[in-house]
């Protein structure tokens, strides 16, 4: 395959960037989307050009580092993480755009790399449950319903890649946080601190600068774990629900 | 985080907007109804009207039922407004810098166009107050006090006509991401079910405001309502 690649180059957070155009031949359709980005690179090395700066790590579809905005679409056109995403998606002679996410609580750091620690600081507020530490409780000893189990797994495989902000028209990082209290909303251990939770999450949500949703459904159709938009109507119930006890 | 509130979260705006939304959702197809009494002839339309100033007497002065509800509408309104441009701003803050291509995946137009659909139906607001509540203008130089005579002056000519179903289709679009992302906002709809079934009855309410808000300037322009 032979591609023609534009791409956002951005020398560091406080220099403006702009996009480049590379010509890269004999991609193999076998390639995942990142290899691919790495011959690029082999072959800027060769020219003396700086390599483009990406983020990745497991390149398996676990880790959420990889989030790149190709073609319009936040992991390009498949259902998945960038990292397991092929050329084969792609056609000969195809022109591809890659942008990083574009969201002022995520500044450009390099290239394509964004500073994501707005999700941290996120889930710093709530997105966790105090428990006291020593040995393991016995895990049968709080029975939770099947239905609730599964539900809550499902939610809980948000990597917390960034898509969803990404795909966003507001820019809004609701499904992010809607999955986490839907996850931990569902569960015993969830109860004690479910009202401060979703409170504190969704303060510093807005305080990092993320937009309010409107539940276009972008975020869903963009993210690589498939996280549904009911978590977001769970998100909106709980506050509802911490208003009316006073929060 | 130190001193939150759940008051002041987007997400209690949005609560503005869902419930405020609702307020008016409930008033347009009141309003549509009132409407449809125009098929039922002068007579009929013009007694409607009138007894809507009379509704609630004696306990209620002259008009007092129509002012009740002329203030619950205007503070919906300002809810309404607050929340939508709090919000819009805080949209534009978040991505200052555009995508060069961007797609929309899961979005339909409608969701697309609440903003500048809303907007328009605003304008439409104005327009038609002046029109009918405020100004009681007659295009054709008939008399203004008559409700129903006006009602069918107006839509006559056909441009007239032409801007309030323009208006009735943004209404319509607005009413038909509008409802569902209500009850979205609201908490309903915590299923893949429960989402799907309410993006069917806000459809379906949408058609009907919209067509049923049509038929009455359509059938004055087909001269099947006359004076």
């Amino acid at each position: 395959m032979n591609l023609t690649l534009k791409i956002w180059r951005q020398q560091d957070a406080s220099t403006p960037g702009a996009m480049h155009t590379y010509q890269l031949a004999d991609v193999s359709p076998d390639m995942s989307f990142l290899e691919m980005l790495d011959v690029l690179n082999e072959q800027l090395n060769a020219e003396g050009e700086e390599p483009i700066a990406f983020d990745s790590d497991c390149r398996e579809g676990i880790c959420g580092m990889c989030g790149l905005m190709i073609n319009g679409d936040a992991h390009g056109p498949e259902v998945t993480t960038t990292c397991q995403l092929h050329m084969r998606s792609f056609s000969d002679g195809e022109t591809i755009t890659i942008e990083p996410w574009r969201s002022d609580a995520f500044p450009v750091i390099k290239d394509l790399v964004v500073d994501r620690s707005a999700f941290d600081r996120i889930i710093q507020q709530g997105g966790f449950i105090s428990v006291n530490t020593g040995s393991a409780p016995e895990a049968h000893s709080v029975p939770v319903p099947k239905d609730d189990a599964d539900r809550a797994f499902n939610v809980a495989t948000c990597i917390g890649c960034g898509a969803c902000v990404a795909a966003c028209p507001n820019g809004s990082a609701s499904l992010f946080m809607g999955a986490k209290i839907t996850h931990l909303g569902l569960l015993p251990q969830g109860q004690p601190e479910r009202d401060e939770r979703v409170v504190n999450m969704v303060a510093q949500h807005d305080h990092e600068g993320f937009g309010g949703c409107t539940n276009i459904g972008e975020c869903t159709a963009a993210c690589p774990k498939e996280i549904p938009l009911d978590v977001i109507s769970q998100l909106n119930k709980d506050l509802r629900t911490a208003i009316k006890h006073g929060h | 985080m130190k001193g939150a509130r759940a008051s002041r979260t987007t997400i209690a705006l949005k609560l503005g907007m869902a419930i405020s939304g609702f307020i008016f959702l409930a008033f347009v197809l009141a309003h549509m109804y009132g409407n449809l009494k125009a098929f039922g002839g002068h007579d009929a339309f013009n007694e409607y009207a009138e007894h809507l100033r009379e509704l609630g007497e004696p306990m209620l002065p002259h008009e007092g039922a129509l002012w009740i509800l002329r203030v619950g509408l205007i503070a919906s309104l300002v809810v309404h407004v607050y929340c939508a441009v709090t919000l819009w701003r805080r949209a534009a803050r978040a991505r200052t810098t555009k995508y060069v291509m961007k797609k929309d995946t899961g979005a339909n137009r409608a969701s697309l166009t609440m903003r500048w659909g809303g907007l328009t139906i605003l304008i439409f607001l104005v327009w038609h107050l002046l029109n009918f509540t405020v100004g009681k203008v007659n295009p054709q130089g008939g008399a203004t006090n008559d409700p129903f005579n006006l009602l069918v002056d107006t839509f006559d000519v056909w441009w007239l006509t032409l801007i309030y179903i323009v208006a009735m289709l943004a209404l319509g679009a607005h009413l038909h991401h509008g409802i569902w992302s209500a009850a979205q906002t609201l908490g309903w709809t915590g299923t893949a079910a429960k989402r799907n079934r309410a993006k069917v009855v806000a459809f379906v309410i949408a058609l009907i405001i919209t067509v049923g808000f049509s038929l009455v300037p359509l059938a004055v322009l087909a001269g099947i309502i006359t004076k």
